[in-house]
C-alpha cells in the first residue's frame, strides 16, 4: 500500500478545485462529496502506479471524471439531450453589443461580469450537456490543455476541441439569457 | 521583416485557437500580427479573455470542512483496513 503521509501531502491541495469540478459535474452537494471522496480513495488504492514528477492533476482529474461517467451520470438514468444549439461566433459578444447599442466597451463589459453572481455563472456552466460541461471545465476552470483533456476524457482530441468550441458557445448563450432576464443590459423598449 | 497577416475572418474563425494557444507558430504569428492591427478584432479577443477569466474566477467553492475530514478518515480506514489484511489475509472490502 501507498504511503498515505506522502500521498495526503501530495494530492489534499487539490481538494477544492477537484470538489468544483464534482459540483459542476453532478450539481448536487451530497453527490459531490462522495464523488471526491470515492476519487481520493481510488487514487490512494492506485497510487503506486502513478510516477512522481508527471502530470498529477491530470491523473487525478482522469480518476475523478471516470469515476462521475460510470456512477453518476445522469445519462445512465435518463436520456439526455447531446447536443447545443449552434451559435454564431462572439455570440455574447455581439449580443450585448445589440443590446447596448453599440461594440461593447471596456467598463461596459467589467460592469455586465461584475453584475453575474457566481451562481448564475456555475449555473449557466452546470446548465451545459455533461460532455460539453465537462470539457469546459476542464479548459476554462482549470486550465488543461486540448491534449490533457483528450487523456482525461479518452476521446480523440478533434472530439474534445469540438465541444469545447461549442460549449463555449452555449455557455455565452446561456449568460446572455441572463443578463437580459435580469435586466443587467439595456433594451431599446424598457426604461431604466 | 513581414510575414502574412490573418485577415478578419480567419481571426474570429480561429479566435479560440489562438486564446488556447493551440496554433502552429505560423498561424498564431498570423493572428497576432492581425491583431496587432485590426482594433474591432483586438477588442472581440479582449473580451473572450475578459469572458474565460470571469469563468474561472467564479466556479469556485468553499470544500465543506466535513468533506476535508471524511476523506482523511477514509484514507485513515484504507490504511488500516490495508495494513491489517495483509497480515490476517482478510478479503479486500
Amino acid at each position: 500500500m501507498a504511503d498515505r503521509a506522502r500521498f495526503s501531502e501530495l494530492t489534499m491541495e487539490h481538494m477544492p478545485a477537484l470538489y468544483s469540478a464534482a459540483l459542476r459535474m453532478t450539481r448536487n452537494p451530497a453527490d459531490a462529496e462522495d464523488l471526491v471522496q470515492e476519487t481520493f480513495l481510488k487514487a490512494y488504492r492506485s497510487f503506486d502506479s502513478f510516477t512522481e514528477g508527471t502530470n498529477l492533476k491530470a491523473w487525478l482529474y482522469k480518476i475523478l471524471t471516470n469515476t462521475f461517467i460510470n456512477n453518476y451520470r445522469a445519462a445512465k438514468r435518463r436520456p439526455e439531450k447531446a447536443d447545443v444549439e449552434d451559435v454564431e461566433d462572439l455570440y455574447l459578444y455581439r449580443r450585448l453589443g445589440e443590446l447596448q447599442g453599440g461594440p461593447v466597451g471596456r467598463s461596459a463589459e467589467e460592469e455586465v461580469f461584475d453584475r453575474f453572481t457566481d451562481d448564475e455563472v456555475k449555473q449557466a456552466l452546470e446548465s451545459l450537456p455533461e460532455v460539453f460541461r465537462i470539457a469546459v471545465l476542464l479548459a476554462d476552470v482549470e486550465g488543461f490543455s486540448y491534449k490533457e483533456i483528450a487523456d482525461i476524457t479518452d476521446v480523440p482530441i478533434g472530439t474534445v476541441m469540438s465541444r469545447i468550441h461549442r460549449g463555449r458557445k452555449a455557455l455565452q448563450k446561456a449568460l446572455a439569457d441572463f443578463a437580459v432576464a435580469r435586466g443587467l443590459v439595456g433594451t431599446t423598449d424598457v426604461t431604466r | 521583416m513581414s510575414g502574412d497577416s490573418a485577415d478578419c475572418s480567419e481571426t474570429i474563425g480561429r479566435i479560440y485557437y489562438y486564446l488556447d494557444g493551440e496554433l502552429t507558430e505560423e498561424r498564431r504569428l498570423a493572428i497576432q500580427r492581425h491583431l496587432d492591427e485590426c482594433p474591432p478584432c483586438v477588442e472581440a479577443y479582449d473580451f473572450e479573455v475578459e469572458l474565460r477569466q470571469l469563468i474561472a474566477n467564479r466556479c469556485r467553492d468553499r470544500v465543506p470542512e466535513s468533506l476535508l475530514e471524511r476523506v482523511r478518515q477514509a484514507l485513515l480506514e484504507e490504511e488500516r483496513r490495508s495494513a491489517s489484511g495483509r497480515q490476517d489475509q482478510l478479503p479486500r472490502a
